[in-house]
């Protein structure tokens, strides 16, 4: 899950990384009244889960409360790459010397934790790592060991960060792999680090992304949940534990394990070329496709305006393919005159030819099988065609 | 021969007593793979009949592996306890471990990869993974075991089900071994691994390599194949039309070095000499041109 800018705040100070005082508003009235309450000048940014809001006009320095509501409203409602602004942090102005970077993340390549860390901040970090690598420090952690003050120190030593405020520097370092390890995040970016004209090591801005296997140990995670920004049919799947992500086609995917989902797109996104189609969803119902499972499935696909026509492409590995079609079966069953859209079935693997017996006993008027995934993807392609 | 389990592959079933345990301890046993018993801490001592055999039950791997010699394990065991059960295996100094569990936090498995490494004694398969199979002598995992037979195509998937696909399109020539290294973002096995396992294997005549979107782990497999492998390889990459994801941060980009699209890992592979197929369907097409110009 990532977080917003707020939360990252909240989620830093809670950790006693050093931050400014900020506040979240989703009205322009709110963000009067916490700017009114920080007193001063204040700044007021976009909280949009995607890069570049600075340069797209979502980060507006205010001199004043009354100010900060004419920004506030000017923000709101904006729209960021795709992004709706739905709320804006207020957050207090900081008079910046010097702009730095650190993060630590997640190494899939190295299959550990990675520390960056460099004097050189505030602009495009990737711009530094290419034109400048010697000003990033890159270090692995072990996550059995974790960081030491000592090597700390060496980090920030090897970013290049000025020896005046190395320990400073080095004692964000420490709080931030204690916040990493704590919260279970594969991502904590505090860019920019800045020193303030009064010497001050302060986290400007974070981007927090946290493990969702690991929600079971941090019950507090729940709450950061972004219910509002998820396409309804995304919010109604999540409910039911589907792993439903909408896309703009016209043929309804469902399938079981991730991977064969992934290509059950492919296959159909080239079959639909001939027919202008594209998939409409990624579903994918897991291991278990119980006639609930399914029907959960089945009746999210077909509550989207936007679907013409269903493709179901399960190999049958532990679940058997008898026990889908059962599933298919009921659910149709379950959803009556709700289920309007031709359903194109593929079935193969464990116990392959009662699932299909099933099927076509039932002899449902909207269910067809076909026995390859390419056919079966082109049928339903052409039934999705305008 | 195959490569990482043969028939005399000892398995201990780590969580056999809860129901995925027991249920898949059932396959195994019928399968044929040589399971010898297994560990549930707390339940040491006690004897549960599965399929027939009597399979003693111990507290820790390491006392499993001191009565029965067991050289693998395969752990059915919840998210919550699942790192302690690998620890468990690796303090055991256990040859292989087999993880199935989906849904460990990643904190955990990096902590468990990085103490099997310290170790060096532990070859760690998954997490989240469908295990592995070489046809007609072991089968460790949960992939389905009717679905070929023995043969000479050694497979590598990121997937499960997409690993069944496969295995059922080239159905009729067989594999020596299929692995299912797992989808998560640190797995102890990579693609890596494998393909120097079957270049090695002299029962593996020809390899098949699964991908997905995301990470840059089939690039890095490309290079490895262009050193390395003289076999014949045929990749897949499941994603090509999957709309990109959002990133946060610029630290992902930086770190993995590509942009994860299939395209990028399609390209990388070709330029290894691997042909790459756009479906499953044409990527076996493209393994049955070579098995049949042998």
């Amino acid at each position: 899950m990532d977080l917003f800018e707020y939360q990252a705040r909240d989620l830093f100070e809670a950790h006693n990384i050093p931050v400014l005082a900020g506040a979240v508003a989703t009205t322009a009235d709110e963000a009067e009244q916490a700017a009114a309450s920080m007193g001063g000048k204040v700044v007021v940014k976009a909280q949009v889960k995607v890069g570049g809001r600075g340069k797209a006009g979502g980060v507006k320095l205010a001199e004043d409360a009354a100010d900060a509501k004419v920004k506030a409203s000017a923000i709101l409602g904006m729209d960021i790459k795709g992004h709706t602004v739905h709320k804006v942090m207020i957050a207090q102005a900081a008079p910046i010397a010097e702009e730095y970077y650190m993060a630590i993340l997640l190494d899939r390549a190295n299959r550990n934790f990675l520390v960056m860390a460099s004097v050189a901040g505030g602009m495009e970090i990737e711009e530094v790592a290419h034109t400048s690598p010697e000003k990033l420090a890159r270090v692995g952690i072990d996550p059995n060991v974790g960081i030491s003050n000592e090597q700390a120190l060496e980090i920030v030593k090897a970013g290049q960060f000025p020896a005046d405020i190395a320990q400073s520097v080095a004692d964000v370092l420490l709080k931030l792999w204690s916040a990493f390890v704590a919260e279970d995040a594969t991502l904590m970016e505090i860019n920019p680090l800045v020193k303030t004209v009064d010497g001050r090591i302060i986290a400007l801005d974070g981007k927090v992304t946290l493990d969702d296997n690991a929600e079971f140990r941090h019950p507090s995670h729940e709450a950061l949940v972004d219910h509002a920004a998820a396409n309804p049919l995304e919010a109604a799947a999540k409910e039911k534990n589907l792993n439903y992500v909408k896309l703009d086609g016209e043929v309804g995917i469902i399938g079981n394990g991730a991977g064969l989902v992934m290509s059950t797109l492919d296959v159909v996104a080239y079959a639909g070329e001939k027919y202008g189609v594209k998939p409409a969803n990624f579903l994918d119902i897991g291991g278990g496709a119980s006639a609930e499972v399914m029907a959960n499935g089945l009746s999210i696909i077909l509550g989207d305006p936007d679907v013409r026509s269903v493709f179901v492409n399960v190999f049958g590995g532990i679940t058997a393919c008898d026990a889908v079609a059962n599933g298919i079966v009921q659910a149709l069953e379950i959803l009556g005159d709700k289920a309007t859209k031709p359903i194109v079935v593929r079935l193969d693997g464990n116990n392959v030819l009662e699932g299909r017996r099933i099927l076509n006993e039932a002899a449902h008027p909207l269910v067809q099988q076909l026995d390859t995934m390419d056919g079966a993807a082109a049928k339903a392609a052409e039934l999705a065609a305008k | 021969m195959a490569i990482f389990i043969n028939k005399e592959t000892k398995v201990i079933v780590q969580g056999m007593t809860g129901s995925e345990g027991t249920k898949h301890t059932t396959r195994m046993l019928k399968y044929g793979t040589n399971v010898v018993g297994g560990v549930t801490p707390g339940k040491g001592g006690q004897v549960v009949e599965i399929d027939g055999k009597q399979l003693p039950v111990f507290n820790s791997v390491a006392e499993a592996v001191a009565a029965t010699c067991a050289n693998a394990s395969v752990v059915f065991v919840p998210p919550k306890f699942a790192k302690a059960a690998v620890m468990d295996a690796i303090d055991a100094e256990l040859p292989l471990c087999v993880v199935i569990t989906e849904g460990i936090p990643v904190h955990d498995s990096a902590a468990f990869y990085a103490h099997a490494v310290a170790k060096g004694k532990t070859r760690l398969i998954g997490p989240n993974c469908p295990g592995l199979i070489s046809p007609g002598l072991s089968n460790i995992g949960i992939i389905p075991g009717d679905i070929t037979g023995a043969g000479r195509i050694g497979l590598v998937s990121k997937s499960g089900t997409l690993t069944y696909q496969m295995m059922y399109e080239l159905r009729d020539f067989g594999f020596s071994t299929a692995v299912g290294i797992g989808g998560d973002p640190i797995i102890g096995t990579t693609h890596i691994d494998c393909l120097k396992a079957f270049q090695d294997d002299p029962d593996t005549d020809a390899i098949v390599m699964i991908g997905e979107i995301g990470g840059d782990a089939e690039e890095r497999a490309a290079a490895f194949i262009a050193e390395y492998v003289t076999k014949p390889v045929v990749g897949y990459v499941a994603g090509f039309t999957a709309p990109e994801g959002k990133t946060m941060g610029h630290a992902g980009a930086i770190v993995s070095g590509s942009s994860g699209t299939a395209e990028a890992k399609k390209v990388a592979l070709e330029a290894a000499g691997v042909k790459v197929g756009k479906t499953p369907s044409e990527t076996a097409a493209l393994m049955r041109e070579i098995l049949s110009a042998k």
